[in-house]
């Protein structure tokens, strides 16, 4: 088989120096397109909406109960809406621009050989795994500024007995596994819905790749949802630690 | 036996057995959650995003034995 698949996204050309890959380019165009578009919409917002306002309205509203239903009414979900909500919409739109048709036969020649200009956002790691970097340290600041930063510590070093001091390294590990997890779930579901795909036209080009492709666009929105909600849900469990902890006592 | 056949046998190892447990616990996931909107059916807003996290986090370990057979295959 000749199928032309690899790990790292391709260089399209170099910045002074610096490597722009085609991930890269369509995370930066992507970007700017829905902060044009929710700055657009935003500003020429009115009391009695148009098609577009009524659209986000509904989507915004819709995700803001949904945030406030895990985290409970009020301060804490306003705060986290913002982070949660643009992880979801960027998730989603990078995402689903893999189904514009057409996209994938325009290809640029990079001084080896020919590249597609357009690849999976997320099937690029090192962006998945900034996104969850910044997820994974926002839930530790939180953890941090509810349980105070001796408690913080307490949670992970443990001198009392050897079964805490275990247990305490168990929970660092788990926080290291949180990376880990989130990560590669959401890069390797795009990543194999993208290998899948070039196979199944590879061996049966005809109808046969529609049901796959029809799988990939559910989980392609189940894990821009999963993502997120994963994020939320960590979050604040991480802003509820203290009551948890007297809960236990 | 050499390097190229025993990484495909490798990959196809790891991905065959990495598939399993995560398929059982799939169809526990979804079985138990028709089940209750079987029972209660004004409930399935609220018990199919659910549903969907949990199979998601189920998913994982298949998808961590997906990722070691393509960086097998192709890293």
């Amino acid at each position: 088989m000749d199928l032309n698949i690899s790990l790292a996204p391709d260089i399209l050309f170099s910045l002074a120096g610096f490597p722009v890959t085609n991930t890269l380019l369509w995370s930066v165009v992507l970007s700017v397109f829905l902060m044009l578009f929710f700055v657009l919409i935003a500003r020429s917002a009115k009391l009695i909406p148009g098609r577009w306002q009524n659209f986000i309205e509904l989507l915004v509203d819709g995700s803001y109960s949904f945030v406030e239903s895990i985290t409970g009414p009020g301060e804490k979900a306003k705060r986290v809406f913002p982070l949660v909500f643009t992880m979801f919409i960027f998730t989603l739109v990078a995402n689903l621009a893999v189904y514009i048709p057409g996209q994938a036969a325009i290809t640029v020649y990079n001084g080896e050989g020919f590249v597609p200009v357009f690849r999976a956002v997320m099937s690029d790691y090192g962006l998945v795994l900034i996104m969850t970097l910044i997820s994974v340290l926002v839930m530790q600041i939180v953890a941090i500024i509810t349980a105070g930063p001796w408690k913080y510590l307490g949670r992970f070093i443990n001198l009392k007995n050897p079964l805490a001091f275990f247990l305490g390294l168990m929970e660092l590990v788990g926080e290291l596994a949180k990376i880990i997890s989130l990560s590669f779930r959401l890069f390797g579901n795009i990543f194999a819905g993208e290998v899948l795909g070039s196979v199944i036209l590879f061996l049966a080009p005809f109808f046969m790749p529609l049901p796959f492709q029809f799988l990939g666009l559910l989980s392609a929105v189940v894990q821009a949802f999963v993502f997120s909600v994963l994020t939320l849900v960590f979050i604040s469990m991480a802003s509820e630690m203290p009551a948890e902890e007297e809960a236990k006592v | 036996m050499d390097i190229e056949a025993a990484k495909y046998l490798a990959a196809g190892l790891a991905i065959g057995l990495g598939a399993l447990g995560p398929g059982i616990g799939e169809g526990i996931a979804a079985s138990k959650a028709l089940e209750s909107i079987g029972r209660n059916p004004e409930a399935s807003g609220k018990v199919a995003p659910l549903m969907f996290v949990a199979m998601a986090i189920t998913e994982s370990t298949a998808i961590y034995a997906l990722v070691v057979a393509l960086i097998i295959l192709f890293g």
